[in-house]
């Protein structure tokens, strides 16, 4: 059961999308799993044969418990060829993540099946300057609702797990800036002259690509903290909160944003927002994000102070455009404000770079055109 | 094609209720602030516009979209461009 998400504890199969001799291929959707959030449709890691499904729909199970047994290609089914090490897709892309030898390891998992927090322990045992590694509570099942408490959703209880967390762990400072949307908004009319109402794009896809620009600038918000360790990632996908009319929060990733355009920017929005609120996100959206923005203009909010998503080290949050007093060039005007705010990490960056970003930042909306 | 404003209406409120399909649209009032009183967001409202599109082939610029803030606002500026 693939963690999808610092705040899931448990999910339950629903639905296999393969059956044993199969082939897949990494990225392929192998079965759909009920998290507290969503419906996720999972996609394995690697290409490889399905050898055996390990559990049945309807399961429900903590994250960590072996779903599925994946040989590689041109693998013999077990027993008869070199076996192949036994280990969960979790633990198998945190051991590519942190290089540690799956065949290194003996597995914890039932069975013997390698974990992810078996994984998580070789990294942190492998590196000479930490303290002895405290192993990791094994996973536990999803607790009960109490009783009485109807407002104590599963995703509440989700949101209030990672909230906590994050408060509890990550040392955030905050830092805010205003910029002149002036330019951009002049931009980004013209370029919706020449689009269906459909295919607008809205100010919040300009933002979430000038962020990604700004990253590339100033890559040091763009990553994990994890075991202790800060890991830079070179991807940056962008985690983007969706609020849910029913309520709670869910925050899937845009892929390489700063690779899109502006318009498929829109276009991806577009699409996640839709199966967002439907329920139907794949499992590396809900994994993949490298840092968060958070856009709450559209309530009046002005300015929005974040919690950051662990193991994310920093957030982004952007307020309600208003006409503003603004100083520029020495003359006073009214013109279009955006607050934009940082909460970040202060064990991964320090305020120097986090105001370096917000710099960046300002200055890639001063140039939408180049977005 | 030619409509009435209790059409117009009606086609209005079938196309929120596809977006906030857990508010009593009877309660909203005319002059009342559609984003405000349906808690949507920009996302939604560019889709509801999308929906305008497509049932009354009306296209509101985002010049407009001050004009189009309430039910009866918008009951109006569509009367007016409906042909």
């Amino acid at each position: 059961m693939p963690s999808l998400g610092v705040d899931m504890q448990a999910g339950t199969l629903t639905d296999w999308k393969v059956k044993p001799g199969d082939h897949v291929r990494r990225g392929d959707v192998i079965a759909t799993v009920e998290t507290d959030k969503a419906n996720v449709d999972v996609e394995i890691y690697e290409n490889g044969v399905v050898d055996r499904l390990a559990a049945k729909p309807g399961d429900k199970l903590p994250v960590g418990t072996l779903l599925a047994v994946i040989r590689g290609e041109g693998e013999a089914a077990a027993p008869a060829a070199p076996k192949r090490v036994a280990a969960s897709p979790l633990a198998r892309y945190k051991a590519r993540e942190l290089g540690v030898d799956l065949t290194t390891l003996s597995g914890t998992g039932p069975h013997g099946v390698i974990e992810a927090a078996d994984v998580e322990r070789a990294a942190q045992a492998a590196r000479p300057t930490v303290a002895a590694p405290v192993p990791p509570a094994p996973p536990a099942p999803a607790p009960a609702p109490p009783a009485g408490t109807p407002a104590m959703t599963g995703m509440r209880r989700a949101i209030a797990a990672a909230m906590a967390r994050s408060n509890r762990e990550i040392p955030h400072y905050y830092l805010e800036t205003r910029i002149d949307m002036h330019t951009a908004l002049h931009w980004l009319e013209q370029v919706n002259l020449e689009r269906s109402v459909k295919d607008r794009i809205l100010p919040a896809a300009m933002l979430l690509k000038a962020v990604a620009v700004a990253l590339t600038q100033v890559p040091e918000l763009n990553g994990y903290w994890v075991n202790d360790d800060y890991q830079i990632k070179e991807q940056i996908h962008i985690g983007m909160a969706i609020s849910l009319r029913s309520g709670g929060l869910v925050i899937p990733a845009i892929h390489d944003v700063d690779e899109k355009s502006v318009g498929d920017v829109m276009e991806a929005v577009r699409d996640l927002i839709t199966r967002t609120r439907e329920g139907r996100l794949k499992s590396s959206e809900l994994t993949d994000g490298t840092i968060t923005v958070t856009n709450l203009g559209d309530l009046g909010v002005e300015t929005v102070f974040g919690v950051i998503y662990p193991p994310q080290v920093a957030l982004i949050g952007f307020g309600r455009i208003t006409p503003q007093a603004h100083v520029a060039d020495e003359m006073i005007g009214i013109r279009p404000v955006l607050s934009a705010t940082l909460a970040a990490d202060h064990r991964a960056t320090d305020g120097h770079r986090g105001a370096q970003f917000l710099t960046a930042l300002n200055g890639v909306l001063q140039e939408p055109d180049k977005l | 094609m030619t409509m009435t404003q209790a059409e117009i209406t009606s086609v209005l409120q079938e196309l929120l209720h596809k977006i906030a399909p857990e508010v009593d649209l009877a309660r909203v009032e005319p002059g009342e602030s559609l984003r405000e009183a349906l808690d949507i967001d920009s996302f939604d409202f560019v889709n509801f516009l999308g929906g305008i599109h497509d049932k009354l082939g009306v296209d509101v610029p985002e010049t407009d979209y001050g004009k189009v803030r309430t039910l009866s606002q918008l009951v109006n500026y569509l009367s007016a461009r409906i042909k």
